[in-house]
């Protein structure tokens, strides 16, 4: 019977000081989780698109919570999610200027011509290692749709042999501009009303034979505009957003209608929701 | 020393606990599938079967012998790790959060993992002194060690292969190649007692 009892005793007492032990030790060694990570990840779109410059939304949201880091940086989430954080936060708000994506060609069946008839897999990654592609164009879009594939938002479609993006839906992310293996997409502000669409930077003559749409380097955009926002520069017209007033009158002038007029509100500043 | 090397050889090619004295199966299939995860998986069990080793023995040796409770060995190893493994998980989140976040789910996932009830109970069994016991503990992790990045080379060229049968793929084909590779430990056998000779 002493037998029974000691070994009872002795396992009930072992189990007791165990057990006080983790509870001590759970009392005076716990980790205080700052709520606020999770809090702030959750306000965050959770698209993990990187265009703040962090490792995901995950990686954004532990910046923030460190302090140091701007709460304006998730184009895709917009002023919504700004206003969210910096409230959460206690911080001022900052406004985001919000961007969208475009492409920069027009080079459709209608303005350009094939040099060969591709069957090859159906990717532009693919596509442009073989002699630049399709396209008459070496600059020009190869209209396979690798930006359509990776868009989180559905904001791009192909139509009649090239890509567009459709402002209303695009957040800005940037996803379509690091897929693009012609580098063809560009990111630019939404409040813009003029966008280049073309990348060659082929001779004017060169242009004329291949696409009936594209950059000729004639120069009447750049002297045109009254601010000096517009620099043709390597035969292709590039647009400084700052400077430009959207008066609208370079994409008037331009003969080859290379210069798109346009409303390129993003999906934060359209009011269909 | 030249006895502390031996038990330390044989603990982990001869008497390997995965591929000898088949303990620890569960994790030797269950995580196996990857490299890092094997490798974070065995370093918790190296970590962990030390640990229990250090604390269980002078248990055994001063608490339970000394008090003719022999018998009790199994119940109050188990109470003694699992509390152990719970402390040490505190104490890791508090003082090194880095070593917390690498071992991971890992940690309690073991905390009744029968090669580590096996390594402490073992110890005991085979009359070791503390220090051999410690030996013996650090050599069963390594052998485990061993046999998941083994095996988990074995696996991922197994999930690659689409030369199986349909009705060997998944875990048949699994044990079918752990069974080969645990009788290729046979051939460690007598290598470790003729080492110095």
């Amino acid at each position: 019977m002493n037998e029974v009892i000691v070994a009872i005793g002795s396992v009930s007492i072992l189990g007791l000081v165990l057990a006080a032990m983790l509870t001590v030790a759970s009392k005076l060694m716990a980790v205080k989780v700052d709520e606020r990570v999770p809090a702030i990840r959750a306000l965050l779109p959770g698209a993990n698109c990187g265009a703040c410059g962090y490792a995901g939304c995950d990686g954004y949201a532990e910046a923030l919570h460190k302090g140091g880091v701007k709460p304006n940086l998730c184009t895709p989430g917009g002023d919504t999610v700004s206003t969210a954080v910096s409230t959460l936060l206690g911080l001022a708000f900052e406004d985001v200027v919000e961007q969208v994506a475009v492409v920069q060609c027009r080079g459709n069946y209608s303005a350009t011509h094939d040099k060969m008839d591709y069957q090859g897999i159906s990717s532009c990654a693919a596509a442009s290692l073989l002699f630049s592609g399709r396209s008459a164009c070496p600059f020009g879009c190869l209209g396979l749709g690798d930006c359509a594939d990776i868009c989180p938002s559905g904001a791009i479609c192909l139509e009649n042999g090239v890509a567009r993006v459709i402002s209303s839906k695009c957040t800005g992310c940037g996803l379509c501009v690091k897929r693009c293996p012609k580098a063809l997409i560009e990111i630019i502000p939404d409040t813009a009303t003029v966008a280049v669409a073309c990348k060659s930077t082929q001779k004017g003559a060169v242009v004329r034979k291949t696409c009936t749409n594209g950059c000729i380097a004639c120069l009447r955009c750049e002297k045109e505009c009254p601010e000096g926002a517009i620099k043709v520069e390597n035969n292709l017209a590039h647009i400084d957003y700052a400077k430009c007033t959207h008066c609208g009158r370079c994409a008037k002038v331009c003969p080859t209608g290379c210069i798109v007029l346009g409303d390129f509100s993003s999906v934060h500043n359209t009011a269909i929701g | 020393m030249k006895e502390l090397i031996i038990i330390l050889m044989s603990a982990v090619l001869v008497n390997n606990y995965v591929l000898q004295r088949f303990l620890g199966i569960c994790p030797f299939l269950g995580v196996s599938k990857k490299l890092d995860q094997a490798v974070g998986m065995s370093i918790a069990v190296i970590f962990v079967m030390l640990i229990a080793t250090a604390v269980t023995w002078p248990i055994q040796i001063y608490l339970l012998d000394n008090n003719g409770l022999g018998y009790l060995q199994t119940i109050v190893f188990i109470l003694v790790i699992a509390a152990l493994v719970q402390l040490l998980e505190i104490a890791l989140k508090k003082f090194l959060p880095s070593l917390h976040k690498a071992l991971g789910v890992y940690l309690p996932l073991i905390t009744t993992n029968c090669a580590v009830l096996g390594v402490t109970i073992l110890n005991i069994d085979a009359h070791y002194t503390f220090v051999q016991a410690l030996v013996n503990a650090l050599g069963s992790g390594l052998g485990f060690l061993l046999a998941m990045v083994l095996f988990s080379g074995v696996r991922s060229r197994l999930e690659a292969s689409d030369n199986i049968p349909e009705a060997f793929k998944g875990i048949p084909i699994t044990l079918i190649a752990a069974a080969i590779t645990s009788v290729s430990f046979f051939g460690f056998v007598g290598v470790v007692e003729n080492m110095f000779a």
